[in-house]
């Protein structure tokens, strides 16, 4: 990864027809990283990306992306030349083929294929094939699955091979299997170096994907890092799952020493300890006062977990804590 | 690159809505229809039935009318007899405004739709991202929703053309249709109230929020310039003969104002549906 970031907003303020698009967001995509954008409807992920490429002027703060300035006419259209968006409806013309999509895609970002167009023809339809669309091209978008449109927004978000990819829930409204199909292509595109920022409300789709995550709320980031970093910061003592035939015997354990949280919503306990040594101790405790203890499992929060401390917390107590923005 | 508005991307632009339109014969099938209506089917029902009619105090009635016509037309007007008269005056001087209307009412219905429809179908985020300038965008609009309207009207003028001479020629001596007047009316004064009335349309639909309110304030907007550019190709034909002249250049001037005005409202923010 490179030092300088792709992409990079700094105190970004928008609000149109007196709605707040962003409040006071700041983050910055790491080059050859995935950077999932991670908040609920209305956090502000699809105003971001707006930002980002000049579509939408921002009242304050500071746009940069591949250190130009999107705002700017002249070096504006070079960042959109070099960006590929997905955005959250794919944006297709339904009245067109697929291979139509794709050539005004290619001629409105200035692809060249000589007079015959043959070879851009060509690429177009191995893009489309990497997708998995390669079939349909010559079928009018508007008979197309939510799927087969999503792999063909993703296609033609590629056609010029842009430095950064933003891509908007690019699996809303898909099936769980497309969906997955969907990430696996842009885990694909992300190992061949691309700078991916990916917009989502989905935390099972950013886990594993995600280099970096930007959590949002209102408008506003309120953590930025790599989940293992995040995840370390927020837990950073160990935490166990315990598992017991009677699970309600478990929850003598919030009283005991050593023992820094505890939860249990019906099923297992979630117990975060001092230190790792204790859990002998609690076994030993817990076996003593007659539970039968089926399960002990060390266990790493997942983003979800995560995603919802941080909103548990909110953004004055992650400034305060120096997590936050 | 800032000041740039036409290049290739114009082009592609334009070519792309051409192309969806021409693939909505829900769409354009009204349109040609009304052409055929106004081009073909009233001019030759109407002629057929004067050069037809046995009646003789109905034709000298119907003559009776070119008494209204100024000077200059009545002594351009051909034709031995009332009904070579009258069928002459109605293809010279009657039918002019159609000229107008026509490709005023298709451009209008295509360039009302064709910002807010970018918006409505969620296609307008896909150029906002593009490397298209504001301007590419809005000349390209521009392009696609004037060739319908005019290239309809070329060829409705020569199917009107053909019509007029088959059925009034033969009785006053022979082809003598298009005039000069014409021919100034098509390729001088037409093209402008076009490009004017198109300047406004694409603001509203650059301005309004749904494809409906486009087409019906658009309707409103455009009816007073439809009246003007009537009223004007009439007396371009009945007038003097420069008239047409003035006429044309004070409509272009009019019309390089509004379309200079006009790509100011196109912004990648209304495009997206979010800008006022």
């Amino acid at each position: 990864m490179s030092a300088d970031p792709v992409l990079l907003l700094d105190h970004v303020a928008v609000s149109f027809a007196g709605v707040v698009g962003l409040a006071d967001l700041s983050l910055h995509a790491p080059a050859g990283a995935v950077t999932v954008l991670l908040g609920p409807n209305g956090a502000g992920k699809t105003t971001a990306v707006r930002v980002a490429t000049g579509a939408l002027h921002p009242q304050q703060g500071r746009v940069r992306i591949f250190g130009l300035d999107p705002l700017d006419p002249a070096q504006g259209q070079e960042v959109r030349r070099r960006c590929g968006v997905v955005a959250a409806k794919p944006a297709l013309y339904d009245r067109l083929s697929g291979i139509d999509n794709l050539r005004y895609a290619a001629r409105l970002y200035g692809l060249q294929g000589g007079r015959s167009g043959a070879g851009t023809d060509q690429r177009l339809r191995e893009a489309a094939a990497l997708f998995g669309i390669g079939s349909a091209l010559d079928l009018r978008v508007g008979g197309y699955s939510t799927g087969m449109k999503t792999r063909l927004a993703l296609a033609r978000a590629v056609l010029h091979d842009p430095d950064l990819l933003l891509l908007d829930e690019p699996t809303s409204g898909l099936d769980p299997e497309s969906g997955q199909a969907v990430l696996r292509l842009i885990d694909e595109m992300a190992a061949t170096g691309k700078t991916v920022v990916l917009c989502t409300h989905l935390l099972l789709e950013a886990e594993g994907l995600a280099d970096q995550v930007v959590i949002l709320d209102a408008g506003r980031d309120l953590i930025t890092g790599p989940p293992e970093e995040l995840v370390a910061r927020y837990w950073p003592h160990p935490v166990v799952m315990l598992e017991a035939e009677r699970p309600e015997a478990l929850d003598r354990v919030a009283a005991m020493e050593g023992v820094r949280s505890y939860e249990r919503n019906g099923g297992p306990a979630i117990v975060e300890l001092d230190r790792l040594e204790r859990v002998p101790d609690v076994v030993a405790a817990l076996a003593a006062g007659g539970a039968r203890l089926t399960g002990v499992v060390p266990r790493k929060p997942t983003l979800e977990e995560l995603y919802f401390a941080v909103r548990r917390r909110g953004p004055s107590e992650q400034a305060a804590q120096g997590t936050g923005p | 690159m800032n000041g740039r508005w036409f290049s290739s991307r114009t082009l592609v632009i334009a070519a792309t809505d051409l192309r969806q339109l021409r693939q909505s014969p829900d769409f354009w099938l009204p349109m040609l229809f009304l052409a055929v209506l106004f081009f073909v089917v009233a001019p030759a029902s109407l002629l057929l039935a004067v050069g037809g009619a046995k009646d003789a105090a109905v034709v000298q009635k119907v003559a009776a009318t070119l008494d209204v016509l100024p000077q200059r037309a009545r002594a351009e007007v051909r034709g031995d007899d009332p009904a070579a008269r009258t069928s002459h005056a109605l293809a010279v001087y009657l039918f002019a405004p159609l000229a107008v209307i026509v490709p005023i009412t298709i451009s209008t219905a295509v360039g009302a739709n064709t910002i807010v429809g970018e918006r409505e179908r969620g296609t307008g985020e896909f150029l906002a991202h593009s490397p298209a300038t504001e301007r590419e965008i809005y000349f390209g609009k521009l392009i696609a929703s004037l060739l319908p309207g005019y290239l309809t009207t070329l060829a409705g003028f020569a199917a009107y053309s053909l019509v007029v001479n088959l059925i009034v020629g033969p009785k006053v001596g022979g082809w003598f249709f298009p005039t000069g007047d014409w021919w100034l009316l098509m390729f001088w004064v037409v093209p402008p109230f076009l490009a004017l009335t198109l300047s406004v349309v694409l603001r509203l639909s650059a301005r309004v929020t749904s494809a409906a309110a486009a087409q019906q304030s658009s309707g409103l907007v455009t009816l007073p310039l439809i009246l003007v550019s009537y009223a004007q190709s009439s007396g371009l034909l009945l007038g003097e003969a420069r008239s047409g002249i003035v006429v044309g250049a004070l409509a272009w001037l009019f019309a390089l104002v509004g379309l200079r005005r006009g790509f100011r409202a196109v912004t990648r923010q209304r495009l997206l549906g979010v800008g006022g």
